[in-house]
């Protein structure tokens, strides 16, 4: 790709930019629909142990923090908003406009990561990880914490993926501070703006699932 | 060669329409619906869903190839769920 743009827009085996531009967009859509059978193999240990043990999941779950959950939720959604902004700046070649976008959206991500190390601590500080120090006041120690492992496993693996989008994002804004992207080729900002919106979706359903339900 | 330019304002509506949602799935969580809570909570969770991926993501104005592959994930997923689910839940009938 690193020659294919620095002449002609497309690489030699692709008809046009158009075309590459739809194999790339195809390509990530691939790879997204791998992430989606991925949560959703954990989604769906969570649904049945959910199911078999509602007690635990709603005690458990009430240990969650509703505030600090609800301000990621509307940071994720921020930077989603930022990072759609990027992208439209990049597809008119505003150069100044897409890199104030990306360290919006860089910014944002690493709030909502920060805000999430905080979550984690006061679960070390509660003893409510699990393992052997784990502790819970509740009735059934034994699958509350089992939901603190789902808990951990999930959201672990969504802040995994958020660090992940944080260094796509630096690469983005290193080629976008070189003036790689133009109005005629900006796909790689189109491409993980797709990882970052899907990455705020997994997180649109983990929010109500973990902290939400069972709260009345 | 452009992708399909999507009018900011269309942005800041899809923002502004998952603010409320958000809001709304909060609230929604304090009060006692009984068995829908959790369907409140899903449904209004894939209405985000849906609304991200057809205008953050570009999808309406998208290939049909892509809305093919997200229709096959989609399958998949349901079928994952539905007959795992489908199992643990008819285990107590035997």
């Amino acid at each position: 790709m690193a020659d294919a743009h620095a002449g002609a827009l497309h690489a030699h085996q692709f008809e046009d930019a158009d075309q590459q531009k739809d194999a790339s967009t195809l390509g990530m859509w691939v790879f997204l629909l791998t992430e989606i059978l991925f949560f959703g193999g954990m989604f769906l240990a969570y649904a049945v142990y959910r199911i078999a043990y509602p007690a635990a999941w709603a005690a458990a779950s009430h240990h969650l923090d509703v505030r600090l959950g609800g301000i990621n939720t509307v940071v994720l959604i921020v930077s989603s908003l930022t990072m759609a902004m990027a992208v439209h700046a990049a597809q008119l070649g505003r150069r100044q406009q897409l890199v104030v976008f990306l360290i919006l959206t860089m910014l944002l991500g690493g709030v909502f990561v920060g805000i999430k190390a905080v979550e984690y601590q006061h679960k070390f500080a509660e003893g409510h990880v699990p393992g052997p120090g784990f502790h819970f006041e509740g009735a059934d120690g034994r699958h509350a914490q089992l939901f603190f492992s789902l808990y951990f496993a999930m959201t672990g693996m969504h802040a995994l993926h958020m660090i992940i989008g944080f260094g796509l994002l630096a690469w983005l804004l290193a080629g976008s501070l070189k003036g790689r992207f133009t109005p005629s080729y900006y796909t790689p900002v189109e491409m993980i703006g797709l990882y970052w919106h899907f990455v705020d979706i997994v997180w649109i359903f983990l929010f109500p699932l973990l902290y939400l339900l069972g709260r009345h | 060669m452009s992708g399909h330019v999507v009018p900011p304002r269309i942005y800041f509506a899809v923002f502004a329409a998952l603010m409320i949602l958000t809001a709304l799935t909060v609230w929604a969580a304090f009060q006692d619906f009984g068995p829908l809570n959790t369907v409140i909570a899903l449904g209004i969770a894939c209405v985000k869903a849906t609304l991200v991926v057809l205008y953050f993501m570009h999808v309406r104005y998208g290939g049909r190839l892509v809305w093919v592959m997200i229709s096959g994930a989609l399958i998949w997923l349901g079928i994952l769920l539905v007959i795992t689910l489908a199992d643990y839940a008819s285990r107590g009938w035997l």
